[in-house]
């Protein structure tokens, strides 16, 4: 006797085990849903630094401890109501900004070298991180980053806040003889990035990119035509060594953070 | 399972046989690349002060060699070999299959030399460049498109349970492969992700973790579904338990990537929502590990003397300790010790060395006997040899991975009886030295297994040819 006709489990569940079609199109809704509940309101609830590209993020609202709401624009650094107007005039605190044209440059070697595999960029509300290395990052720290850059291994410190930590001298020493400056550390020497010039054409071609991303695009207030078109002579002379320090020491001192607000609420 | 058949039907397995002995050869490759990087880290100096092979660059070579190349030819080969034979069909095109095969390793060459060069998109185990990426995409929906087409010809009337894992594979895998790689290009081999910050960050650690859900873990349970009950000659314990097995992963495992996400700036809902499903997803895992187990039973006394069905046993053993593994370091108190540590490291080859590894070579020694028409191996010791070797090297390789990821944790929040931090960073790095070495070691006896199985591999094959050509009737396959 053949069993073929017989049902197992329900109706429903045999008819689709003897189509094709119907098991590809069940197959296929089934596996949609989680990551468009998870992704989709991504894009429209507060606190994920979406901006809206008039200044607002989907309502979101930092509150000081008197209840106050912080604008945003000390948040993000708008250069419209800032006191300072242009991205070399910029200075830490005024808001997170896009990357100078150096920095641009040194942000591709960090990825080009896979840095991000054993640095996070992401610091966690705890004690001991506030204590290690800062305040915890935001959002709107990474708005400009495409891709972001949390990382998900320390091998090595966090980065996030690095900026400043350490002098241009150190760094570079650093980078080219990790274990000469720290004995213990397990980095790879990178003391060639300094024989490297810096990619010029890409750098500018990546800045134009980056006004035109459909999410968080860099104003085209902030990268101007001019701008783009003076990269250039920016990056004229420079080695992926100082690139990568431009990039390093910018990180983290963007934002002026104050005591007992929830920047993350 | 397999319909009865009044005629033979003559299977399309040229193109399998080439994806096993890919897949033998892409295994100690991977393997190889992943002891070399994992003794630069207890050994610096192996960077040789040469940019092509410093860890940030061959991490991404290692992870997609194991995953991408030794997993993907023996998922294809293990996909064109069910469901031809569990649907008494040939494939529905096999230049299709043959075109597959060659797209897929050429994509492989390409990420060997492009990795290397620091041509990467910066997205974990997506960092190959744009081109390559349209290519993957091609190749991926050729494999797809052919085994669904398969599934649809097939001369019995219900899909066989492995084919539905694999179908789930096919869909998933699209989908995040397509979104996951929307970038601007800047030039050949560089591109920007369209996606910023959070964004990016959620849809990053949705393809990876269902990367993990439906690649390394729906596209292996689909051999586990066949290769146990063969291998065993049992049928599935039960058939109800794989309806829900199916079902509740396939809907479920998607929601878990945002656990990778614990306490940054994506928003606290949605962590605790993938941690929430990932505690969930342990009734179903555990039941398929319990439906695969149980298949056995009855045929116990085989473990003595099938070192094969050893392979696939310590394979379901790893898989049901791993899908408890993780949603425990899902839930935020654990996430918070273990994130950013060696944990996730040990984690994370607890179920590709024990699992996904150990399922694929119980599933390639059966395939190599049956594609090559022999009886038994090579060498059935050798089986043996290999199997603990495997079994040996992933227990020391998370071991060490277990000790100093917890010992980093609790290392870096650790304070002094003054308030402040006991430990500086740096110190936390020399401590890892022991367990890195013991790392190392762990996954050199591992990857010492892959070259006797690829050795035993060939030996088979070599055999199995002299046979046929000595035998009077010139055998075709």
């Amino acid at each position: 006797m053949s069993d073929h006709d017989k049902i197992y489990s329900t109706k429903f569940q045999d008819k689709i085990e003897r189509s094709t079609v119907l098991m590809f199109v069940v197959t296929a809704l089934a596996v949609a849903v989680g990551g468009i509940v998870e992704i989709v309101p991504l894009f429209y609830l507060p606190n994920t630094a979406m901006s809206g590209g008039n200044g607002t993020f989907n309502g979101t609202a930092h509150k000081d401890k008197a209840g106050n709401v912080i604008p945003m624009d000390k948040i993000v650094w708008n250069p419209a109501t800032s006191a300072h107007k242009t991205l070399e005039g910029w200075q830490p605190g005024d808001g997170v900004r896009p990357y100078k044209p150096l920095e641009l440059a040194g942000r591709a070697v960090f990825i080009r070298e896979g840095c991000y595999l054993c640095h996070s960029q992401m610091i966690r509300p705890f004690r001991d991180e506030k204590d290690r290395y800062g305040h915890y990052s935001i959002a709107e720290e990474s708005m400009y980053d495409h891709t972001f850059q949390w990382g998900s291994k320390r091998t090595g410190p966090d980065l996030a806040r690095v900026g400043g930590k350490y002098s241009d001298e150190w760094h570079r020493r650093h980078l080219s003889y990790p274990r000469e400056v720290v004995p213990e550390s397990v980095m790879p020497n990178f003391f060639w990035l300094a024989n490297m010039p810096v990619n010029v054409a890409e750098t500018k071609r990546a800045m134009e990119v980056m006004t035109i991303m459909p999410f968080n695009p860099i104003p085209k207030t902030i990268y101007t035509e001019a701008y783009i078109d003076g990269a250039p002579a920016q990056l004229e002379g420079k080695t992926d060594m100082d690139a990568l320090i431009a990039y390093l020491q910018g990180m983290g001192n963007h934002i002026k953070f104050e005591e007992g607000v929830n920047y993350r609420d | 399972m397999e319909a009865t058949q009044a005629t033979p039907v003559k299977y399309d397995m040229e193109v399998v046989r080439w994806f096993t002995i890919a897949a033998a050869i892409y295994a100690v490759v991977g393997t190889l690349i992943g002891v070399y990087i994992a003794s630069e880290l207890a050994f610096p100096f192996m960077n040789f002060d040469i940019p092509y092979i410093t860890f940030g660059r061959l991490r991404p070579l290692h992870t997609n060699a194991v995953i991408f190349a030794f997993g993907g030819c023996v998922l294809m080969a293990t996909g064109f070999y069910m469901v031809q034979r569990t649907g008494a069909t040939k494939l529905w095109s096999n230049g299709l299959a043959w075109f597959t095969f060659w797209g897929w390793n050429l994509i492989i060459v390409l990420a060997v030399v492009t990795l290397p060069l620091g041509m990467t998109e910066g997205k974990e185990y997506a960092e190959l460049c744009w081109p390559i990426d349209i290519m993957i995409a091609v190749v991926w929906l050729s494999f797809g498109f052919n085994h669904i087409m398969t599934v649809a010809i097939r001369k019995t009337s219900h899909i066989y349970v492995s084919n539905w894992f694999t179908m789930g594979m096919i869909v998933m895998i699209t989908y995040l492969h397509v979104v996951n790689s929307l970038a601007i290009p800047v030039s050949l081999t560089n591109s920007y992700s369209i996606f910023s910050g959070v964004q990016d960050a959620m849809v990053q650690w949705w393809w990876g973790h269902n990367a993990v859900g439906f690649f390394l873990t729906g596209g292996f349970l689909g051999i586990m579904y066949y290769f146990v009950p063969k291998q065993s000659g049992r049928p599935v314990f039960s058939y109800r338990l794989s309806v829900l097995h199916f079902w509740a992963l396939t809907f479920g495992y998607v929601w878990l990537g945002a656990h990778h996400l614990q306490y940054t700036a994506l928003p606290d809902w949605t962590g605790s929502l993938g941690a929430a499903v990932s505690l969930a997803m342990i009734i179903p895992s555990w039941g398929g590990a319990m439906n695969g187990m149980m298949t056995l039973s009855g045929a116990w006394d085989k473990l003595r003397t099938d070192y094969i069905l050893r392979f696939l046993v310590v394979a379901l053993a790893f898989y049901a300790m791993s899908t408890f593994e993780g949603p425990v370091m899902s839930i935020k108190s654990v996430n918070a010790l273990s994130h950013y540590t060696d944990w996730t490291v040990g984690h994370v080859h607890s179920g590709a060395l024990g699992w996904v590894a150990m399922v694929s070579y119980g599933a390639m020694y059966h395939m190599v006997k049956k594609l090559w028409g022999v009886e038994k191996m090579y060498s059935d010791n050798l089986v043996n040899v290999h199997f603990w070797l495997a079994t040996i090297g992933t227990v020391v390789y998370v071991v060490a991975m277990w000790v100093s990821g917890i010992m980093q944790g609790l290392m870096w929040r650790d304070y002094d009886e003054y308030g402040t931090l006991t430990y500086t960073f740096v110190e936390s790095v020399s401590a890892m030295h022991p367990y890195y070495a013991m790392r190392m070691v762990g996954g050199l006896i591992f990857n010492i297994g892959t070259w006797i199985a690829l050795f035993n591999i060939v030996m088979t094959v070599r055999q199995a040819s002299a046979l046929r050509s000595s035998s009077a009737v010139p055998a075709k396959a």
